[in-house]
């Protein structure tokens, strides 16, 4: 149950947000977008190129340089 | 007249929706004072007519851009007698946030539970009964694609607007805040405000920067002297005011809604596996892309826009006989047949070659693979300095870079918005093809292919080397964060592409109706002007303003008055030039006759310079107004203009004078 970034879980994999380390505005958009702290979401996508998560079944993309300041518990 | 709002999530099918109840009865503007698009319908119910108003597309009725706050105000202040809420059944949680908004304003509210079809596949259960009556609103289930649910949502919406219902949510935000709201309202309650004390005390402690930036403006009220018991966490506050919102959301869904313990891997997610691929995501969306320009030409350029060029010399003849049959004096006859048929008519020409380019981006819009597009494009896009959302900007204004241009609202941030719109102009639009095409079958007619794909791709290159140079230099800073939903791919529907097309073209049209047309009559009276000298002659005043700048061409390769007159007349508008060509060389328009004189008039080498030079010189007149209006800036749209006139005639002139020294000339 460690913290880490988005960036460093693989495709399919599971997690809970912890915590979103980026501005105000970016992090309420996130919020606003439904990944506000404590929701599961599932990694669809990561290698190249922005991060994908699914919320749901509903994907969301998410910049790398973005990605790395949301930090979750696998 | 009563007016009903509809608002929604992007991607919720809320264009399906608006295209299904409107039909045909669609009008497009733009919203005062911003650069927003107001689209505007009418429908009749019951023998009455009532406007309906598509607000764009927004997940929060925030301030984050220009189009959730157009959205908010127009609910706020425009009155709309009811709001329909289109929310997506797939992704109800997020999809409500904003019917929360919508309540808390005290607005009227239907929600259309759009795209249920979808939902039931997905295996989410949603009990509509109880949604509805937890929320307080009616829902209508709808399938806006396949046109289900329109009339009883309609009837529904016109129930609602005659009853006098007074609903507005109180959310509960926890003790502290609750408290706070109340004290902010107390305060404001001494004032006279635009919009309701409780909603304006939310936004407070969302810390709105649009309401405090007014409550200031107008009443001179801060937010520190707004905020008592909880002024130390203010951050904490702006995350926890929407934590609460989606709190009270859960209440409402964990009775109504049923998720699937799984997400069941639907066919998007399939095809998502290889469009997004790793290592097939960039040939994949090479292919696509080639496919929609082959086939741009093909039909578009080929196929239709010879039989419409066909037609316009028909109608030019016409006319000149019904003329020559009234004993018309001979200026009229020019005036009629070179300066409107023909004006209109290389106009005309490439309109087959925009409506296939603007079907074909609305089949990929549609169908969500542009999102994907984006996606695919943000890390080399990044790499430059720019956002994945550029791209899509970009590729438009390979049609006509006026939409090219206004396509650049949907990036949020100042720097990139303001880069992908300096560079946009050098996306080769639909009007320059016809010049490359006289000077390929004068010069290249077994290679034009080739020339044409080195052109657009020199095009491409020239606007993405100047945008990492502004992002060093004039537009210093970080691009915003990349965050893009990417909806399920759906079959597009051919009302939603016809519309898309037909709001590009029309756009189009108007504007070479008036625009385009305005400029070729004052050109024509330039080239006839001071009277008795020969038309389109060196004497002419068009003849003399070329003289006296075709020596800045000369190491270009083609410092003749000519060629001046055309890349001059050519800043008015791009189709322009190719008509001015045909008059001051050989006296007609186009054809063979034009070819020809082109053949004497430059060498390949010239050709290949002077091509170079239209690709990227200054953009019309028309893409300035539409840079001015963006930019909102005078400074800028010159910016525009001179810099990328010093560019062209730097690689113009690098192109030739390298040419001539290996020998090519």
């Amino acid at each position: 149950m460690e913290t880490i970034t988005l960036t460093k879980l693989n495709s399919g994999k599971k997690c809970r947000i912890k915590k979103i380390n980026a501005g105000m505005k970016a992090t309420k958009r996130l919020y606003e977008l439904g990944l506000n702290t404590g929701s599961k979401i599932e990694v669809v996508k990561n290698d190249i190129g922005p991060v994908i998560v699914s919320i749901y079944g509903n994907k969301i993309a998410l910049g790398r340089g973005l990605a790395e300041k949301i930090y979750v518990v696998s | 007249m009563n007016t009903i709002a509809l608002v929604g999530n992007p991607n919720s099918g809320k264009t399906t929706l608006f295209n299904a109840l409107t039909g045909s009865n669609q009008r497009v503007g733009n919203w005062p004072g911003v650069t927003v698009e107001k689209k505007e319908g009418s429908i009749k119910f019951k023998d009455k007519q009532y406007t309906i108003i598509d607000l764009p597309g927004a997940y929060s009725l925030g301030s984050f851009s220009e189009d959730e706050v157009v959205a908010r105000d127009f609910i706020l202040k425009g009155n709309p007698d009811v709001v329909i809420n289109v929310v997506d059944a797939t992704n109800i949680e997020r999809n409500l946030y904003l019917t929360i908004q919508l309540l808390e304003m005290g607005a009227k509210v239907v929600v259309a539970l759009n795209m249920i079809d979808e939902a039931k596949a997905k295996k989410i259960e949603i009990d509509i009964n109880t949604l509805s009556q937890k929320l307080g609103v009616p829902i209508v289930p709808t399938i806006a694609s396949k046109r289900k649910g329109i009339e009883e949502l309609v009837s529904k919406a016109i129930e609602l607007m005659e009853k006098d219902v007074d609903y507005k949510a109180h959310i509960s935000y926890g003790e502290s805040i609750d408290k706070e709201i109340e004290n902010i309202k107390k305060v404001l309650s001494s004032f006279d405000l635009d919009y309701p004390a409780d909603w304006i005390a939310v936004k407070v402690l969302e810390g709105d920067p649009y309401v405090l930036s007014k409550l200031e403006k107008d009443y001179n009220l801060s937010k520190s002297t707004l905020l008592k018991d909880l002024a130390e966490k203010e951050e904490d506050l702006e995350l926890e005011v929407i934590d609460k919102r989606y709190e009270y959301i859960n209440n409402i869904t964990r009775e109504a809604v049923k998720l699937p313990d799984e997400h069941i891997e639907t066919l998007s997610d399939k095809i998502d596996k290889v469009i997004t691929h790793k290592f097939l995501a960039l040939p994949i969306f090479g292919l696509i892309m080639f496919i929609v320009f082959q086939l741009t030409f093909a039909i578009g350029e080929d196929f239709l826009g010879g039989y419409i060029g066909g037609l316009i010399e028909i109608l030019g003849s016409g006319i000149e006989n019904i003329l020559i049959s009234f004993n018309a004096p001979d200026w009229l006859i020019s005036f009629f047949t070179e300066g409107i048929v023909g004006g209109i008519g290389t106009v005309l020409e490439f309109v087959p070659l925009i409506v296939v380019l603007y079907m074909l981006m609305g089949i990929l819009e549609d169908s969500g693979y542009m999102a994907r597009a984006a996606y695919i494009m943000d890390n080399i896009m990044r790499a430059l300095g720019l956002h994945g959302k550029s791209f899509i900007s970009m590729i438009i204004g390979f049609g006509c870079n006026v939409p090219g241009v206004m396509s650049t609202r949907t990036l949020e941030n100042k720097k990139d918005r303001m880069i992908s719109i300096l560079i946009n102009p050098f996306m080769s639009c639909g009007a320059r093809i016809q010049i490359y095409l006289v000077f390929i079958s004068a010069f290249f007619p077994d290679s034009g292919g080739l020339v044409l794909f080195s052109l657009y791709f020199l095009g491409i290159l020239v606007a993405l080397i100047m945008a990492k140079i502004f992002s060093k230099t004039l537009f210093k800073g970080e691009s915003s964060y990349f965050i893009m939903e990417l909806p399920p791919y759906r079959m597009p529907t051919i009302r939603n592409v016809l519309r898309n097309m037909w709001d590009n073209v029309s756009e189009f049209l108007v504007r070479a109706g008036t625009v385009i047309f305005f400029v070729v009559s004052i050109l024509w009276v330039l080239a006839m002007l001071p009277v008795g000298v020969e038309a389109y002659s060196q004497e002419s005043i068009l003849g003399k303003i070329g003289t006296l700048i075709a020596p800045i061409f000369v190491p270009a390769g083609y410092g003749t008055w000519q060629a001046a007159v055309g890349l001059f007349s050519g800043i008015a508008a791009k189709e322009a030039v190719v008509a001015i060509l045909g008059m001051v060389y050989a006296g007609v328009e186009e054809g063979s006759a034009l070819v020809n004189a082109i053949q004497s008039a430059f060498t390949p080498l010239s050709a290949v310079s002077f091509m170079v030079m239209t690709l990227l010189y200054t953009p019309c007149a028309a893409t300035l107004g539409a840079i001015k209006k963006e930019t909102g800036s005078l400074k800028w749209t010159a910016f525009s203009a001179l810099y990328s006139f010093a560019i062209a005639w730097l690689v113009s002139v690098l192109v030739y004078q390298v040419g001539s020294a290996i020998g090519l000339g």
